[in-house]
């Protein structure tokens, strides 16, 4: 399964490159948001898959690695915020600006 | 702590005083304030000379950080002391000067007395550190205060032009002497002087030891300006006059000289370093001399004499540092040297000092300081012209000032490396004393320009902008002590120095010299019958006087150099290309398009991983360990895979969003099938509330236009995107396929219940365990909160338009 | 936002909202113990404001619960601070909990935790940060 988990990881990866390598804003932002889900559950991936119970002590063991779980809670709520912050960034930037093409963005700068 | 601390660190400590001064009492010069200070401390310092005289060392430790062995390590010797003496000695006259030197209303005296204090501690800390971190620390303190200084006037060009070049070439020699510093601790495994010297026939075969010298020695040539580093001090006389005396001719410029004498007995163990300093002193001391003459400026002539001074005292020291290779003290023919050095150091403090006061006071009462304007000044400044004259001859080496007497020992100094056969000295020896007396025709040369421009020949009222008249009472205190010590030091060398300050001095330079019970026995003569060495100062003063009279005819010399300012033109030439060439550079990659970034990154990003991946032929695909393949689980990968690629195909604003969605939700699938119930939790919250989110935004949103259709772009982002993916999953299978430790988590297994009183260990883990995380997790989310409130809410530029 | 004219929606909501914010306390006081905690808890508290958002207006909701949600992410973030700072009273470093057992008439032993009190910084933040985020974009026309 880890290795199946590799490669959805490495392609997740792959996509997010891909958007954010382009110039409209909100496919940046899909970008990231692929990017950090690709980051989660790489990180789930290294710390081995399957191998017990959920890391609640009422179950019986073994028990699955807590850390990293903990870790990518912490990660999800982050990217959310900072999704968030991207977002209304891009929203602000597009009202004021006219356009989400982050090429035009920079021409227009010198014209204010 | 203890008192020596106390009385280091006190002008800093002062300085915060400063400003508060300077504020509650405007009626009164901040100065006074001041001055209690540095005499204070001088006759403190005073006290330990009944210590050093009998060879006695004070060391005193604070521990700073033990760990590495850096630790502030006060340490009182007969070096040390004797600069300690001249930094708060010229300190108290430099400032009862500047209290008549600069006004009271027009002045910002607060900020002038703060950097002053600054630099008086740092340069107390500089001679009186053992550690030398500690020491480099206070050293890099006293350019940062020179360069204040210097740049006190900053409405003046010049003044800004000269601080920056004092502090570009003095914190270059800087860093270099901390490279030399560091690779001295490699050596010896430690920062304390004391312990270097110690091992310092250990270290000299080993192969950093070069290159430790030759940094270290940069450090020192850049501080006291030595040839071809010496440009920057002409150009810090843009400071005002009391800084010139006290930063640039007494103190700080010798902090150069002062640590080739400190490491002459780790260095001097190396023919190379008596070479070297010998070498760069005698070079710097002839083109000093050479240059002052055809100056025109009263404190550019100074300059130029300073830094030829300092080339003196630096060659004294270089063959001074020959003793090393002699046994004893009794007969060593090199120690002379030695003490003509420290003996010309003490000398120079107090003649310099009063010319450059000298040349403040004709500044202050006539408005110039150009020799081609001033003249005939005799008669409106006796005192100042008094002064003037015993300045420049105890400069030029006559007597019965102290200058002629280190003159003397100067030129026996010279004329002993003669007689030195080691390092292959002998085929160049005889250019020691002939440079030597050359250089000395020019120093007499430019003393006798100093003085009798200024104050004989014709007087020109037209040329002045202020009637010329005597200066202040108060200012003349000053320069007037420093004179009568030039006097009273000539007739009284032996009973006030030898003893005192020079053989304490010598023992701390040479302290492998000394076996117990002898000691340096300095006798300073002022007539020792007719040896080379007088008529050699015969000849200076014949030639002087000759060179003197005919200097119209042959100034023409001065053109064969056409660009005299050479160096000037390459320090300028240099700096230019720096900034142009930096600012071409950053433009050429930061080009503000944040595609461009990214490139940068991702590409580096696969170069580097595929690099280390293949050089530390990482990469390895294990089998044995991986866990079973589930229907569910393949499905879901497939789902998520088919979603992710489909994001990158999605024609419209909306379905990109809802993709996007989607994955996000069969991830969590995923948490629920890894039991990860909290992250799968989380997970379907997040989502539900970004997809909201993205939704509130949805009508603000642009639509989704056709990407750029360029095929070359294209291929480019697929090339680097199917690189990224590529590089990850490799990464992800080493990762998974090399396990070098034991993963932590099973601390935290244990100890969920027994520590924490929790049963769910991933909660534990956020809440106790690692809640630094989770604070600064919280704290980075209200941060981001807080930023889209204020993007939405606060428009101040466009506010006012709408 | 837009008014609406979804009775099913906003008939359905009226019931579900209290279930769903009693689980998510629910969820947050059972952190220590079962899946749920701070973040969790917190963000299926936002999850059912925003579904009262989406049923009604954002000045509808205003009104039903004035609460302004920049002050609650300060008081979460003064809780999380204050609750590790605390521990520095009691001379052991930032950031140590201790728990204790106590025995309650009725409900039988229960344990307290200052971990909790951290929780609740956690959560309060993460409802104020939400809902700061969510409000200031659907005022913002």
């Amino acid at each position: 399964m880890e290795i199946v988990m590799a490669i959805v990881v490495g392609i997740l990866f792959m996509t997010a490159t891909y958007l954010m390598l382009s110039k409209s804003l909100l496919r940046i932002i899909v970008g990231t948001g692929l990017l950090s889900h690709g980051a989660h559950l790489l990180i789930l991936t290294m710390g081995r898959l399957k191998r017990g119970s959920a890391p609640l002590l009422g179950e019986k063991g073994p028990y699955t690695d807590p850390l990293p779980q903990a870790l990518i809670l912490t990660a999800i709520v982050i990217s959310f915020g900072v999704t968030a912050f991207f977002l209304v960034l891009a929203y602000r930037a597009y009202k004021e600006l006219g356009t989400d093409n982050i090429e035009k963005m920079r021409g227009n700068r010198g014209n204010e | 702590m203890s008192l020596l601390h106390l009385a280091i660190i006190a002008p800093l400590l002062y300085a915060i005083l400063v400003p508060l001064f300077y504020k509650s009492f405007r009626q009164i010069h901040t100065g006074w304030f001041v001055l209690p200070l540095p005499i204070i401390l001088f006759a403190y310092f005073f006290s330990y000379i009944s210590t050093t005289r009998h060879q006695a060392i004070v060391m005193e430790t604070l521990n700073w950080i033990p760990s590495m062995g850096i630790n502030f390590t006060a340490k009182v010797d007969g070096l040390g002391l004797l600069f300690a003496l001249l930094i708060t000695g010229i300190g108290s006259l430099v400032i009862l000067y500047s209290i008549y030197y600069l006004s009271k209303t027009k002045e910002k005296l607060n900020t002038f007395y703060t950097y002053l204090l600054l630099f008086m501690g740092a340069m107390l800390g500089v001679v009186l550190s053992d550690n030398l971190i500690v020491m480099y620390a206070f050293w890099e303190l006293t350019s940062f205060s020179s360069f204040l200084l210097i740049g006190y006037w900053y409405q003046r060009e010049k003044s800004r032009y000269g601080a920056q070049k004092s502090m570009i070439i003095t914190v270059f020699g800087g860093l270099a002497m901390l490279g030399g510093i560091i690779l001295l601790h490699l050596m010896t495994g430690s920062f304390s002087i004391t312990e270097i010297i110690a091992q310092a026939h250990d270290i000299v075969n080993h192969s950093l030891f070069i290159p430790a010298l030759l940094c270290v020695l940069l450090g020192a040539f850049t501080k006291s300006a030595q040839f071809p580093f010496h440009i920057w001090l002409p150009d810090a006389m843009e400071a005002p006059t009391p800084v010139s005396a006290y930063l640039h001719s007494a103190t700080m410029v010798k902090a150069g000289i002062y640590l080739v004498a400190r490491l002459t007995p780790v260095f001097a163990v190396d023919g190379l370093w008596v070479w070297l300093v010998a070498g760069f002193g005698i070079v710097t001391l002839f083109w000093g001399s050479f240059s002052a003459v055809k100056q025109t400026d009263l404190k550019s002539i100074l300059a130029f004499s300073t830094v030829s001074q300092l080339g003196l005292i630096m060659s004294l020291l270089g063959v001074g540092a020959a003793a090393l290779h002699f046994p004893g003290v009794e007969d060593n023919l090199y120690i002379v040297a030695t003490t003509a050095a420290v003996f010309h150091l003490i000398n120079h403090a107090t003649f310099k000092g009063s010319l450059f006061m000298v040349a403040g006071i004709v500044d202050h009462e006539t408005g110039t300081r150009d020799i081609r304007k001033l003249g005939g000044l005799m008669h409106f400044m006796p005192i100042t012209f008094t002064i003037a004259i015993i300045g420049t001859f105890s400069m030029a080496g006559l007597p019965p000032f102290n200058g002629f007497l280190s003159k003397e020992m100067f030129f026996t100094g010279m004329l002993h490396v003669l007689e030195l056969d080691l390092f292959n000295f002998q085929s160049v020896a005889i250019l020691f004393p002939i440079i030597a007396w050359i250089a000395s025709v020019f120093t007499f040369i430019y003393s006798m320009m100093l003085v009798f421009k200024t104050f004989t020949g014709k007087h020109q009222p037209e040329k002045l902008d202020k009637k010329p008249h005597e200066a202040p009472i108060g200012m003349l205190i000053s320069p007037t002590i420093l004179a009568s010590l030039v006097i009273i030091i000539f007739f009284f060398s032996n009973s006030l120095l030898s003893e005192n300050i020079i053989e304490p001095a010598l023992a701390a330079i040479f302290p492998g010299l000394l076996t117990e019970g002898t000691g340096f026995m300095v006798h300073i003569d002022i007539w020792h019958g007719f040896k080379p060495e007088l008529f050699m100062t015969l000849g200076v003063i014949a030639f002087g006087i000759l060179l003197y009279l005919t200097y119209p005819k042959w100034r023409k010399i001065y053109k064969l150099f056409p660009d005299k300012l050479a160096l000037n033109r390459l320090y300028d030439g240099i700096l230019e290309r720096a900034q142009n060439g930096s600012n071409r550079l950053t433009n050429s990659y930061m080009t503000g398009s944040i595609r461009s970034y990214l490139v940068y990154i991702f590409t580096f990003f696969i170069i580097i991983l595929a690099t280390s991946l293949f050089v530390k032929n990482a990469f390895k695909l294990d089998t044995s360990k991986v866990s079973s393949i589930g229907i569910y689980e393949l499905l879901l990968a497939l789902f998520i895979v088919i979603g992710a690629i489909s994001t990158v195909f999605a024609k419209t604003r909306l379905a990109s969003i809802l993709l996007l969605g989607a994955v996000g939700y069969m991830v969590s699938l995923f948490y629920v099938l890894f039991r990860a119930p909290d992250l799968a939790l989380t997970q379907l919250v997040i989502e539900t509330v970004s997809v909201a989110l993205f939704l509130v935004c949805f009508y603000h949103l642009p639509k989704l236009r056709k990407e750029d259709s360029r095929v070359r772009f294209k291929l480019m982002n697929a090339l680097i995107s199917v690189g990224v993916g590529i590089m990850v999953t490799l990464i992800a299978l080493s990762a998974h396929s090399n396990k070098f430790f034991q993963s932590i988590s099973q601390y935290y297994i244990e100890n969920t219940y027994t520590e924490a009183a929790g049963k769910n260990m991933v909660n534990v883990i956020l809440v106790d365990f690692r809640g630094f995380d989770t604070l600064f997790e919280i704290t980075v989310l209200a941060i981001a909160s807080l930023g889209i409130y204020g993007m939405i809410r606060l428009r101040l530029t466009r506010g006012d338009e709408e | 936002m837009r008014s609406n004219n979804n009775i099913i929606l906003e008939t359905t909501i009226k019931v579900v909202l209290f279930i769903i914010v009693l689980f998510s306390v629910y969820i947050f006081f059972a952190g220590h113990y079962y899946p749920g905690g701070g973040f969790i808890g917190g963000l299926m508290t936002s999850g059912a404001i925003v579904l009262l958002l989406i049923a009604y207006d954002i000045k509808t909701v205003a009104t039903i619960l004035p609460v302004n949600y920049r002050t609650m992410t300060g008081i979460g973030l003064l809780f999380a601070i204050g609750t590790s700072a605390g521990s520095l009273l009691f001379n052991v470093p930032f950031l140590t909990h201790a728990f204790g057992h106590i025995e309650v008439p009725v409900l039988g032993e229960i344990s307290l935790h200052t971990a909790t009190l951290f929780d609740l910084g956690v959560y309060l933040v993460v409802v104020g940060v939400t809902m700061t985020i969510i409000q200031t974009i659907g005022e913002d026309e």
